[in-house]
């Protein structure tokens, strides 16, 4: 979208303190050659003198692309024109003031090249007739922010329902990515009963591993993904080992085994913090550009990154369904101890789960950094983990593929909710407030069954 | 020497301060809910959140100090309502991700930049734009006071001995209090049928209460503090916070020991066999949750006294903070949450300066410092959680623990 048009920023950047100063030896010179000179309207530079004058300067156009020969008409707090002057080659236009208080600047259309106008203003320094305002003080030199844009410019940038059609792809997207994260978490539900605070960090460390693997190591970027995800899946198979197994053993109640994973994200994020810092880190700094299919466009690490997940996905999914060990962890999910009568090693099933989960949560922390941050950040699964539980909840408590359906539902409601008319902030409160209105409606979840509880 | 004096007084100045007597208070609220009525809250900050609006824009407003209160209790008020009709028929851990969503709503909301006119958006409000209305109050005079008025720079010329025996002198009080209040426990312990103790359990009170007073005297006779009297971040501030805090206490205190308060232990322990006999889980724990989230807003309130109303630092962190806090001071107890807030972010500053002064900065930069501790913490809470669930002052029997 944003290529498509074109904002040249003046003056935004212009004077900062001190520069004046020092800019004013070389701006001697061209002033004495001015003086004298025929133009009343032509710019002419202006240095502020304490208590006598204040200057209003600026630029049309960037400093690379200057737009001269504008009429740049300076009015007072009344409206009426007190001045007007024609930008100079390099764009530059500037007033001299001798008294205090708000001013007008507004470009002359007349004299603007062809296809070009200048762009409103935004509300705080919006004047009447599309005129930006100023406040002059005397001593010292203002600058205006005056922009010019192309004519055909318009806001939106494309039309409603092309916009529609780019979030849907972006909500298939998330909901994708986060399908593989939720995935885990509500298999580990469905299993253990517990609702683990701590699976978002196992998103961040396969970003933070990949970033790792990937930028800093120079691995090959397919090479990293599969990689990164065979090691978050053996830190999920280290955890259960070394951590839940024998919290199991010694029979902690499920509320303790949830505070546990939340000191667990607490200590987790920090020491993201600690060693790799508190920025927003790359896993791959090339550009794999960008593929477009009639209004929707797209990066092709998109393409790939939505290829991997249903790939993954149908994967479990095929587990779940069709081989004995899937059929033994739906088993294990429906009755631990039926399960085990039956002869089912729920030990192994659960540790098989912490497994999965974890590397599906690895894969989808490089996933979510290469597309959708653009970057891993220590926070960057605790800011997803309210939307994979709202998606795991949504669908249905511990059932895989309610966390599935969920998953592209928050997906889509997130991406959607801006076009749609939340305010840009808002789109991640109104996926938390729908599973809230949800739970009012359906409190089993969309494809979970009814259960009497209390 | 000095350093460890540097150190020992940062500790205390955390310790007091009204941010943390803030988040006592609202760990006392969320004691009710999970402690007594085992309630999952994760979502105690946005009642912080709620009544701290509430109290600031008020204030911005002109709209007179006792009211503004009252608007932020009501929000608070409300906020429960809306989180409990929904919730508390589920199941325990759909009321944890629904408080938890909630509270982040709430913080999203505050972040809105439509909203920068009330709430002042991701930058939130300017503590001098409110405080003023609180802070002019003070009765408290101008001026600089200090913690104890009479100090060990009054003895022998300030030597360092007189220090350190003022020092001894609270660790002493501090191993007499936990010995009597072993005792206590013991003789309380209605499985035990002979007292084994001499100490009546009216008199051990009463000495536990004496070795607690004189142990804080000799704390401060050892390391006085000193602050403006009044002012933003003075004495009157804190004077009223840790006032707050003792309100809350005896509060709850009263509302445990009423037959009310047992409705809502047994409302944790087995809610069907209070169905059974009648009695009304949901209101129970509906007011429960009214009443847990009113200290939350209170603490809220009373933690923008001294700094200013910012959204993100009242989101998740403070909530997790707070139940680390009430399970180190033991849930369920009377006087756990204080001890364990007091007690959570003095040890944080104790691990954070203690490291920031001793580990090379090659090894770990100041910044480093700061993150480390919070992984203490974390670790802390871990293992808090494993190996002693019932806190320092907390009855493993009492505390079943499972929602």
């Amino acid at each position: 979208m944003k290529s498509r048009h074109h904002v040249r920023t003046a003056g935004a950047r212009a004077v900062r303190k001190g520069l004046v100063g020092t800019m004013l030896l070389g701006l001697l010179l061209p002033l004495l050659l001015l003086v004298g000179g025929s133009s009343a309207s032509a710019a002419t530079l202006c240095l502020p003198k304490p208590d006598e004058t204040g200057c209003i300067s600026g630029t049309v156009g960037s400093r690379s692309d200057p737009v001269a020969g504008v009429d740049v008409i300076l009015r007072d707090a009344q409206g009426a024109d007190v001045e007007t002057v024609t930008t100079e080659e390099d764009g530059k236009f500037s007033f001299t003031v001798t008294e205090a208080g708000d001013y007008f600047v507004v470009l002359d259309d007349e004299t603007l090249p062809d296809g070009l106008e200048q762009q409103p203003p935004r509300a705080a320094i919006a004047g009447p007739d599309g005129s930006v305002k100023v406040t002059a003080k005397l001593g010292s030199a203002v600058s205006p922010i005056v922009e010019v844009r192309d004519q055909d410019y318009d806001a939106g940038g494309e039309s409603f329902s092309d916009q529609i059609a780019q979030s849907v792809v972006n909500g298939l997207r998330l909901g994708l990515l986060l399908a593989l994260a939720s995935l885990g978490l509500s298999l580990i539900y469905g299993t253990t009963g517990l609702s683990n605070f701590s699976h978002a960090e196992l998103v961040t460390l396969g970003g933070m591993v990949a970033y790792g693997l990937v930028n800093l190591a120079g691995m090959n970027l397919w090479l990293g993904i599969v990689a990164t995800t065979i090691l978050c899946a053996g830190v999920g198979y280290v955890q259960d080992r070394l951590l839940w197994q024998p919290l199991r053993r010694r029979g902690l109640g499920l509320t303790q085994l949830m505070i546990v994973t939340i000191g667990l994200a607490l200590a987790a994020q920090y020491a993201y913090q600690y060693f790799v810092g508190a920025s927003l880190q790359k896993v791959v700094v090339r550009d794999f550009g960008t593929t477009s299919f009639g209004p929707v466009t797209l990066t092709n690490l998109s393409f790939l990154a939505m290829g991997v997940a249903i790939v993954a996905i149908a994967l479990v999914g095929f587990v779940l369904v069709k081989t004995r060990i899937g059929q033994a962890t739906r088993a294990v999910s429906d009755n631990p101890a039926l399960a085990a009568a039956s002869g089912i090693d729920v030990d192994k099933i659960i540790r098989l789960v912490w497994t999965a989960a974890a590397g599906l949560a690895g894969l989808a922390g490089v996933l979510y950094a290469l597309v959708i941050s653009n970057g891993i950040r220590w926070d960057t699964g605790m800011q997803i983990l309210l939307l994979l539980f709202a998606a795991v909840t949504l669908g249905g408590l511990g059932t895989a593929f309610g966390a599935f359906v969920g998953s592209i539902i928050i997906g889509l409601v997130v991406e959607l909710a801006g076009p749609l008319g939340a305010p840009g902030d808002l789109k991640y409160a109104v996926a938390l407030a729908i599973l809230i209105v949800l739970l009012l409606v359906r409190p089993q979840g969309i494809l979970g069954r009814a259960e009497r509880v209390g | 020497m000095d350093t460890i004096l540097e150190i020992l007084s940062a500790v205390i100045r955390e310790a007091i301060s009204p941010g943390t007597a803030a988040v006592a208070i609202a760990v006392i609220g969320l004691n009710l809910h999970f402690g007594y009525t085992g309630l999952l809250n994760f979502g105690q900050s946005g009642f912080m959140l709620l009544g701290a609006y509430g109290f600031a824009i008020s204030l911005v407003h002109d709209i007179p100090l006792p009211l503004a209160v009252l608007i932020g209790l009501g929000l608070a008020f409300v906020f429960a309502l809306v989180l409990g009709i929904p919730t508390l028929q589920l199941r325990g851990d759909y009321l944890a991700i629904v408080t938890i969503s909630a509270a982040e709503i709430i913080r999203f909301v505050g972040r809105l930049s439509t909203l920068k006119d009330l709430t002042g958006g991701a930058q939130g409000i300017q503590g001098r734009t409110y405080q003023p209305a609180f802070v002019d109050l003070s009765f408290f005079g101008d001026g600089a006071w200090t913690l104890a008025p009479f100090n060990y720079t009054d003895v022998a010329g300030g030597a360092g001995w007189v220090r350190a025996l003022g020092g001894l002198v609270f660790v002493v009080c501090v191993v007499a209090t936990v010995i009597v209040g072993r005792r206590l426990k013991r003789a309380a312990d209605p499985t035990r049928t002979a007292p084994r103790t001499g100490l009546d359990g009216t008199l051990g009170k009463v000495l536990a209460a004496v070795l607690v007073l004189v142990g804080l005297y000799a704390l401060f006779f050892a390391m006085p503090v000193t602050y403006g009297r009044s002012g933003v971040n003075g004495w009157w501030v804190r004077a009223v916070a840790w006032t707050l805090v003792a309100l809350s206490t005896l509060v709850v205190y009263l509302l445990v020991r009423s037959p009310w308060g047992r409705l809502l232990r047994g409302v944790r322990e087995d809610e069907d066999a209070m169905r059974s006999l009648g009695r009304n889980v949901f209101a129970v724990k509906m007011q429960s949750l009214v009443i847990g989230g009113l200290f939350g807003a209170l603490g809220g309130m009373v933690y923008v006294l001294a700094s200013t109303v910012q959204p993100d630092a009242l989101g998740r962190q403070i909530t997790f903070f707070s139940y680390t806090a009430l399970l180190l001071g033991g849930a369920a107890t009377i006087l756990g949450p204080v001890l364990g807030t007091v007690l959570f972010f003095s040890a944080r500053i104790l691990i954070r300066e203690s490291a920031r002064a001793w580990v090379p900065d090659s090894i770990m930069s100041t910044q480093q410092t700061e993150q480390f501790s919070f992984v203490v913490v974390g670790v802390a809470l871990v293992l808090l959680v494993i190996f002693r669930p019932q806190g320092i002052l907390g009855n493993k029997r009492e505390l079943r623990f499972n929602v």
